[in-house]
């Protein structure tokens, strides 16, 4: 059947005034080849072995770009964590592999490199020690990398040594960054049951189990899907969902097709189409706008967790149906500040950091771009961590904190950090203390939904 | 990519010439015009070309500059993309 113009029309206006694109086309690089005892070799090989593959990236993805019409937004790079393929080296501490990255990052003409990482859920090694504790200088230091701490899982527990190391070193990195509002912060994520394909920052990182080159997409459309909720009359729930799922599923299948042609063309293996609505500070990309347009006076009230919950689970049901290759996150992403609605949502008092906690139960990750006071205490921010954590490992999904203590900001202060990541209004803490809990370290043993075999 | 062939898609105000201009700018790149369709729609002009291309050498990037400078011209806005991202979008 030949298209039809109304759909021709249909596609144009998705990317002219409802913001679709594709996100990012993230390339994913194995490094496990590149091990050495001495940091200097191990560096070179590093460098060397990213710009080798990615050298092509960015010409490759622009030319998809003018091909199908669809914006390709960024263009980044995940590696092996850092953690694993430097443990071998002799060296104090790993700011100049982060350091490596990011001239690798400038030289390859990417956005961002993934994968300053670790994965500690169930205990810390001597390299993963020296990864996490050089991460407050690596984000200082460097521009274009992004670093994860996978803390818990649902097979493992909560890591709780961990949690309260993070809380230190979130301060610390906040610190370090503090005249540029604790950008370093927005690079750094603390994540319960990481995804080791997911192409969205500052998650990114190339699982171990993962080819030695591959190509995942992640597309996003918060605007299109809020253009075609509001576009239904007097609709059911049901019919939104619906409504969702169908757009979902047109999103999916444009994204796959390019991200499938860019696989090709670099000769790379593709992975997974990861469909997440991710907002932008654009007006009318949002995740909020589609929660009002479904009924709610004001993102954050009674109601948000209902209607989020449709929201995700009708973004996954499309996504399934369009692609067998859905992976990463793919659901909604509620980052505040990089969401224009939400943002307005904490300024008119709608939208606390409890309901955003009890959102990300039902959403695809979890407290992102989130700005508190900047003497907020390091186990303030290290419970904030457990109690997310803590949600990702009952319910076996990915959860995620991406939280910046903003160094002399107050409450009710907006931190501007410009692009994509948009500006944060700062959001209250609980006063009590959490310290003599955090204090206790160990491990949240691994619970009852672990033992599967 | 399974094919060589674009959707065209003009969308502006209606005047004399669009589709001699667009058509000539075609015609210097060797591109065939297999379809073509013409409507009013929410008053602005739309007319959606199916394009093929048969040569090997066929440089897209300078055939889409010279489609956005002919529009500019003529105060329409040109978009050539690959069939494919209608294809995979609306066809299962």
């Amino acid at each position: 059947m030949p298209i039809q113009p109304e759909e021709i029309l249909e596609t144009i206006k998705m990317v002219a005034t409802e913001h679709l694109d594709i996100r990012t086309v993230t390339m994913g690089i194995n490094l496990r080849g590149c091990c050495h005892p001495d940091i200097k070799i191990f560096n070179e090989q590093v460098y060397d072995h990213i710009l080798s593959c990615a050298e092509n990236l960015v010409r490759t993805t622009d030319e998809i770009q003018s091909l199908y019409g669809i914006p390709i937004i960024n263009k980044r790079i995940s590696v092996t964590p850092i953690a694993i393929v430097a443990e071998s080296c002799r060296a104090d501490e790993l700011v100049s592999v982060a350091e490596t990255l990011d001239r690798a990052a400038h030289e390859a003409g990417i956005d961002f490199i993934g994968g300053f990482s670790a994965l500690v859920q169930k205990g810390i090694t001597p390299g993963d020690l020296k990864l996490i504790t050089s991460i407050p200088r690596a984000m200082a230091t460097t521009k274009k990398v992004c670093s994860s701490v996978n803390v818990a899982t649902t097979k493992a527990g909560i890591n709780m040594d961990a949690v309260a190391l993070m809380g230190r070193i979130i301060k610390e990195t906040a610190e370090l960054t503090g005249e540029r509002g604790g950008i370093g912060c927005a690079k750094l994520v603390v994540f319960a049951n990481a995804p080791e394909d997911n192409p969205f920052m500052a998650g990114a990182f190339h699982g171990v189990g993962e080819p030695d080159c591959v190509i995942n997409v992640g597309v996003s459309g918060p605007g299109v899907v809020n253009a075609a909720v509001r576009a239904l009359r007097e609709p059911s729930l049901g019919d939104i969902a619906e409504c969702i799922k169908k757009t979902a599923f047109k999103i999916t299948r444009m994204g796959e097709m390019a991200g499938r042609e860019v696989a090709r063309r670099l000769g790379a293996q593709f992975g997974v189409l990861d469909l997440s609505l991710a907002p932008t500070p654009a007006v009318g990309d949002s995740v909020a706008a589609i929660l009002e347009a479904m009924g709610l006076e004001s993102c954050g009230t009674h109601g948000t967790t209902a209607a989020l919950a449709l929201l995700n689970d009708a973004v996954k049901k499309g996504g399934a149906m369009a692609s067998s290759s859905v992976g990463g996150l793919s659901g909604a992403f509620i980052p505040v500040s990089e969401d224009e609605g939400m943002i307005r949502a904490v300024q008119r008092g709608s939208l606390s950091l409890d309901k955003l906690e009890a959102m990300t139960c039902v959403c695809s990750v979890g407290l992102d771009m989130i700005a508190v006071p900047g003497d907020t205490s390091p186990s303030t921010i290290a419970a904030i961590i457990a109690d997310e954590m803590a949600i990702g490992m009952i319910n076996k999904k990915t959860t995620a904190v991406r939280i910046i203590p903003v160094p002399g900001k107050q409450v009710g202060d907006l931190v501007e950090f410009g692009g994509l990541l948009g500006s944060a209004p700062v959001m209250p803490v609980h006063n009590f203390s959490s310290e003599a809990f955090i204090a206790r370290g160990g491990r949240i043993p691994a619970p009852i939904q672990s033992l599967t075999n | 990519m399974s094919s060589s062939r674009f959707v065209i898609t003009v969308i502006g105000l209606d005047r004399v010439g669009i589709v001699a201009g667009i058509s000539r700018v075609m015609a210097e790149h060797n591109v065939n015009i297999a379809d073509i369709r013409q409507t009013i729609m929410t008053d602005l002009f739309t007319m959606i070309m199916l394009a093929e291309v048969k040569s090997e050498n066929f440089d897209l990037a300078a055939f889409q500059a010279a489609m956005t400078a002919i529009g500019k011209e003529l105060g329409v806005q040109v978009i050539v993309q690959h069939e494919d991202v209608f294809r995979f979008m609306h066809r299962i």
